[in-house]
C-alpha cells in the first residue's frame, strides 16, 4: 500500500466517518431524550437520498403520499386524544402542523419537480419532505408508548422500521439511485487528491455539529431537551411536555438523517434498504463511544469510517462483516468494566 | 370453558391427521411454522421470561444449518454427526456473545444481535466455501417427506411441554424472577448471570436446533433464510403470541408464517409489482399489538379457552433438609467500622455492632439513617467501602448475595419484591432455591418432582405460617401491601435462615395482624432463629426486640435494651429535637 492509497482511503473514511458521527450523535440524542433506540433513523436516509435523485430527474418522489398520509394518522391520534380531553382549542394547531404543513410540502414537491430547480433549492424540498416526518412518526408509533420500557420501545422501533421500510419499496421500487455530484471540482494538496464532494460533507458535518452544541447550550429548547434526557420527570414538574421533547428530538433526527441521506446520494448508489445499514454504522459509531458521550460518539463514528474504508480495500467482500464485527471488542471492555448486579429498575408491568 | 388438556389433545391429533387430510403446500406451511415455532419459543423463554432481548436468534440457526450442509454435502458425514457438531457450535458462538454482552444492561444486546446478525449473514454470503450468496444445494433429507413432517412436529411438541415444564418448577421459578427482580433473585441464592447465560444457550440451542432440521428439511441452505429480517420475524412471532407463554411462540408463529404466505399471493397482485410488502403490515400488526394488547394474544386466547389449574400440594411430601442453628447466645454477626458513601453522601459511617445467636436485634433511627443501606451490605447487594463484616467466623462482606445465602441469610425487602404475576405460593417457594438441586433438564424432563412436591410443600407450610392459607394460590401482584409484606416473610422463611433480615416488616398491617406478627417472630426466635429488625413502629419493636441500636446520619447514636434507650437523651433529641 503506498502513501497515496493511504491517504486516498483515510480521505474515502473521514467523508464517511462523518456521515457516521452525525447519525451517531442523532441516534445518541434519541436514545437519552426519549428511550428509543432509533432503527428508523436509516429509512430516513434512504428517503431523502431517493427524493433527491428523483427530483433530480424530475420526477415527484413518492414520500409524499407517505408524509401526507403520516399527518393524517398523526392529526386523528391528536384530534382524539382533545376529543376526550374536551380541549378542542388544540384542533387548529394539529390541523395546521400534521395536515396543512405536509400537505404544503408535497404541493410544493409537486410544483417543483418537472421544473428541475437548482440543486439549493431541490435539498431544500427534500429537506420539507422529510423533516416533518420525525414528529409524525414520534407522534403515531412513539409517543402512545411513552411509559413503556426500553425493550418494548425498542420493537417499536423495529416494527416502525419495518413500516417505512416496506413503504420505500412501495414508493420507490428497488432500483438504487445515485444522485449527481454537487461539485466535481478537485483540489491538490500535497500528494492527495481531495474532491469538493468530500470537503463538503466534512463541512456540513461540522457545522451541524456546530449547530448542535449551539442549540443544546443557548436555546431554551436545547435545554428543556437536556432536562429531560437527565431526569425525565423532574422535566415534566417544571413543565417541559414529554411529548414535546419526544417531537422535538425526532424533528433533529429526522432533520440528520435527511441531511445525511443528501451528502451520501452522490457518493453511493442508494437503494431503499440501504439506509438500514448506514444508520446502523451510526449506533456501532455510538457504541465505540460507550453510548453516553458526544464526543466519544463521534470519534468512534470516525474510528468506524476510517475502519471501513481499509476494510474494503483489503477485503471488499467482507467488508460489512469487519465492520460489524467491530463491535465485539468494546462490548468486552463494557462488559469487564460493568457490575453484574447494576440491573437498569425496568417498571414492573 | 375448555381444559387445557383437551385443547392439546384437539391439537395433537390435528397435526397427527394433516398429512392425510391436507394439501401437499400446506402441509409444507404447516412444517414451515413448527420450525418458526422453535426459534421463537426458545424466545419466549429468553425475551419474554427473562427479559433478555435478540434479535440475532437466525444467527445460530444458520450456523447449525451450513455445518450440516457442509458436512452432508462436502465430506460425505452422517447427519446425525453433523447435528452435534453444529449444536457445539451454536453453544460455543452463544457462550461467548453471553459472556460479553448479558452483563451489560437491557439495550446493548439488541443492538449488538443486529450487528453480529448483520456481520455473519455478509459472512455466509461472500465465504467460497459456503457457496456464496447461491448457497449450498443437494442437502441429504432425513426421510421421507412424511416421516420429516412428523420428526419436526413430534421435535417442537416435545419442547413445547418440555419448555411449559421448565417454567414450572424450581429453575423456571427463579427465571421468571429475572425479568424485574434479579436483586431478589440474587438474595435468595440464584446466580442470575449464570441463569441468563443457561437461557442465553437454551434460545440458542433450540434455534440451531431448528436450523438443522430446516436444512434437511429444505434441502437447500442460502444466506437469505438467515438475514436480518428472519431475526426480527422470529421476535414479532414471539410477542404477537405472547412473549411470557410458551403455547405463546406457537400461535405467533402460526399467524405470522400464514400471514406471510397469505399476504405474499395478496399484495403484490392488488398493487402490481412484487416485493416483500408483508413486511408493512407485520410492521402495522406489531404496532397495534404494542399499543392495545402488549402482552400478545395468548393471554388474550387463555381467558376465553382455559381453565386455570389448581397446583396440587402433597403436604405429605417428607421434609426438607433443615439447618443446624448454632447454640443460643454464641456469636452470630459482627459488623466493624461499616461504611458506605453514594458520591458525596455517606449513608454509613463507621459502624460497628454485634449479634448473638438466638436474638432479636431491633435496628432503628430516623429516615436516612442508614438502615436499609446495612441491610444491604450485610446481604451483598451493595459492595461495603470500608468495613469487615463477620457472620458465625468468616468474612462475608465482598461475597455475591447468593454466596451470602447460601450461608443462611436470608431477607425482606422494604420495597416489597415480589413476582406479582406469580402466585404466592410460587413466590414462596423461590425463598427455598438453595434447598432444593435440581437444574434445567431435570425440570423439562418432570424427572425432579419429588424435590418439587417437597419445596411446595415446604412453602405452603411457610404461607399458612404467616397466616395467609387463603391466599395461597392468588397473584402475588393483587394483595394490599400489608399482606405482600408477610409473603416476604414467608418467603425468607422457607430459605429456612439462621440469620433473618427484617425491612420494615409490620408497615401496613393492622393491629391484629401486627399482635400476630410479633408471635410467629418471638417463636422463631425460641426455636433458635436469630432476626436483626428495622422497624418505624416503636411499640411494636419495644414489646419484642431482646436490644436495640439507634442509627442516626450513619452512626451508632445508642445501643442496649429497649428500655433504657428510651430514656437516652441522645437518642430522644434525634427522634424528638433538642429539649430547649
Amino acid at each position: 500500500m503506498t502513501a497515496d492509497i493511504v491517504l486516498w482511503l483515510a480521505q474515502d473514511g473521514v467523508t464517511n466517518g462523518a456521515i457516521y458521527a452525525l447519525l451517531a450523535l442523532a441516534l445518541l440524542l434519541v436514545f437519552s431524550v426519549t428511550r428509543v433506540i432509533f432503527v428508523p433513523q436509516g429509512e430516513f436516509i434512504s428517503y431523502a437520498a431517493l427524493s433527491l435523485s428523483l427530483l433530480q430527474a424530475g420526477q415527484v418522489p413518492g414520500v409524499v403520499y407517505v408524509l401526507i398520509g403520516g399527518g393524517f394518522l398523526a392529526a386523528l391520534f391528536e384530534a382524539g386524544v382533545a376529543l376526550r380531553d374536551k380541549a378542542l382549542g388544540r384542533l387548529p394547531l394539529v390541523f395546521l402542523g400534521y395536515i396543512v404543513v405536509p400537505c404544503a410540502m408535497a404541493a410544493l414537491a409537486w410544483w417543483a419537480a418537472p421544473r428541475k430547480l437548482d440543486l439549493g433549492w431541490q435539498v431544500l424540498i427534500v429537506l420539507g419532505l422529510i423533516v416533518p416526518l420525525g414528529p409524525i412518526v414520534y407522534r403515531v408509533a412513539y409517543q402512545p408508548l411513552a411509559k413503556a420500557s426500553i425493550l418494548v420501545l425498542f420493537i417499536a422501533s423495529m416494527a416502525v422500521h419495518y413500516v417505512l421500510q416496506g413503504l420505500g419499496l412501495v414508493f420507490f421500487g428497488g432500483e438504487g439511485l445515485r444522485s449527481t455530484a454537487f461539485s466535481d471540482a478537485s483540489f491538490r494538496l500535497g500528494v492527495l487528491q481531495m474532491s469538493a464532494q468530500s470537503l463538503l460533507v466534512v463541512l456540513a458535518s461540522v457545522v451541524v455539529m456546530a449547530a448542535l452544541w449551539l442549540f443544546f447550550g443557548r436555546s431554551i429548547y436545547g435545554k428543556a431537551l437536556r432536562a429531560t434526557a437527565i431526569n425525565r420527570v423532574g422535566a415534566r414538574l417544571v413543565g417541559i411536555r414529554t411529548g414535546l421533547a419526544g417531537g422535538l428530538s425526532l424533528l433533529l433526527a429526522a432533520f440528520i438523517g435527511a441531511l445525511s441521506g443528501i451528502l451520501i446520494s452522490p457518493i453511493t448508489t442508494i437503494y431503499y434498504d440501504t439506509g438500514f445499514l448506514i444508520g446502523l454504522k451510526g449506533f456501532v459509531g455510538a457504541i465505540l463511544g460507550g453510548m453516553a458521550s458526544y464526543p466519544l460518539a463521534v470519534v468512534g463514528a470516525l474510528v468506524l469510517g476510517l475502519l471501513e474504508a481499509y476494510a474494503s480495500f483489503w477485503s471488499s467482500a467482507f467488508k460489512e462483516t469487519i465492520v460489524f464485527a467491530i463491535i465485539i471488542p468494546p462490548l468486552v471492555w463494557l462488559s469487564l468494566r460493568s457490575r453484574p448486579l447494576e440491573e437498569d429498575e425496568e417498571e414492573a408491568e | 370453558m375448555i381444559p387445557a388438556r383437551v385443547l392439546l389433545a384437539a391439537f395433537v391429533l390435528f397435526i397427527a391427521a394433516a398429512p392425510f387430510i391436507l394439501p401437499e403446500f400446506q402441509v409444507a406451511l404447516l412444517n414451515y411454522t413448527a420450525l418458526a415455532t422453535i426459534v421463537s419459543l426458545g424466545l419466549v423463554l429468553l425475551t419474554g421470561v427473562a427479559g433478555v432481548m435478540s434479535f440475532g436468534q437466525q444467527v445460530f440457526a444458520g450456523i447449525a444449518a451450513y455445518t450440516t450442509a457442509l458436512i452432508t454435502t462436502k465430506y460425505g458425514g452422517s447427519p446425525w454427526l453433523a447435528l452435534v457438531i453444529g449444536l457445539a457450535l451454536v453453544a460455543l458462538v452463544a457462550l461467548f456473545l453471553g459472556a460479553i454482552t448479558l452483563r451489560l444492561s437491557g439495550h446493548y444486546l439488541p443492538i449488538s444481535t443486529i450487528a453480529w446478525g448483520i456481520a455473519i449473514y455478509f459472512m455466509f454470503g461472500n465465504l467460497e466455501l459456503f457457496g456464496k450468496y447461491t448457497g449450498v444445494p443437494d442437502v441429504p433429507r432425513l426421510a421421507g417427506p412424511t416421516v420429516t413432517y412428523y420428526v419436526i412436529w413430534s421435535v417442537t411438541l416435545a419442547l413445547l411441554v418440555a419448555s411449559a415444564n421448565l417454567l414450572d418448577s424450581r429453575t423456571g421459578r427463579a427465571i421468571r424472577a429475572l425479568r424485574f427482580r434479579g436483586v431478589m433473585a440474587e438474595s435468595f441464592g440464584v446466580d442470575v448471570l449464570r441463569l441468563k447465560t443457561v437461557v442465553f444457550l437454551y434460545a440458542a440451542l433450540f434455534a440451531g436446533l431448528s436450523g438443522w432440521l430446516y436444512a434437511h428439511y429444505l434441502r437447500f441452505v442460502s444466506p437469505s433464510a438467515f438475514n436480518v429480517n428472519a431475526g426480527i420475524d422470529y421476535l414479532f412471532m414471539a410477542v404477537i403470541g405472547g412473549a411470557s407463554y410458551v403455547w405463546g411462540a406457537l400461535i405467533g408463529a402460526s399467524i405470522l408464517t400464514l400471514l406471510k404466505e397469505y399476504l405474499k399471493g395478496m399484495v403484490p397482485s392488488a398493487l402490481g409489482a412484487t416485493g416483500n410488502y408483508e413486511i408493512v403490515v407485520f410492521g402495522v400488526l406489531m404496532m397495534l399489538l404494542l399499543q392495545r394488547a402488549s402482552s400478545g394474544l395468548a393471554p388474550l386466547l387463555a381467558r376465553w379457552a382455559i381453565r386455570p389449574r389448581r397446583r396440587h400440594i402433597a403436604l405429605d411430601a417428607p421434609a426438607l433438609a433443615r439447618r443446624e442453628q448454632p447454640v443460643m447466645g454464641a456469636p452470630l454477626l459482627e459488623v466493624r467500622h461499616a461504611a458506605k458513601r453514594f458520591g458525596g453522601l455517606v449513608a454509613l459511617r463507621a459502624l460497628s455492632f454485634e449479634m448473638r445467636a438466638a436474638e432479636i436485634l431491633g435496628l432503628i433511627g430516623p429516615n436516612g439513617a442508614g438502615k436499609s443501606t446495612m441491610f444491604n451490605l450485610i446481604t451483598g447487594v451493595l459492595p461495603a467501602d470500608d468495613g469487615e463484616i463477620v457472620f458465625q467466623g468468616s468474612r462475608i462482606d465482598g461475597r455475591a448475595p447468593s454466596a451470602i445465602a447460601r450461608r443462611g441469610i436470608a431477607r425482606t425487602f422494604q420495597h416489597v419484591n415480589l413476582v406479582g404475576t406469580m402466585s404466592v405460593l410460587e413466590n414462596v417457594a423461590i425463598g427455598a432455591y438453595l434447598r432444593g438441586g435440581r437444574g434445567t433438564l431435570h425440570a423439562m424432563l418432570r424427572a425432579e418432582r419429588k424435590e418439587e412436591a417437597q419445596l411446595l410443600a415446604e412453602a405452603a407450610r411457610q404461607v399458612e405460617r404467616v397466616g395467609l392459607a387463603a391466599q395461597l394460590h392468588e397473584a402475588a401482584g393483587s394483595l394490599p401491601l400489608g399482606q405482600q409484606r408477610l409473603v416476604e416473610i414467608a418467603r425468607a422463611l422457607s430459605a429456612d435462615p439462621t440469620l433473618l433480615l427484617l425491612d420494615e416488616p409490620a408497615a401496613g398491617l393492622r393491629y391484629a395482624e401486627k399482635q400476630a406478627l410479633a408471635a410467629l417472630l418471638r417463636r422463631l426466635r425460641s426455636e433458635g432463629m436469630s432476626l436483626l429488625l428495622v422497624e418505624h413502629d416503636m411499640e411494636f419493636v419495644m414489646g419484642l426486640v431482646d436490644r436495640l441500636v439507634v442509627l442516626d446520619f450513619g452512626e451508632k447514636l445508642a445501643e442496649g435494651l429497649p428500655a433504657a434507650v428510651q430514656t437516652n437523651p441522645a437518642v430522644l433529641e434525634a427522634y424528638l429535637g433538642g429539649v430547649e
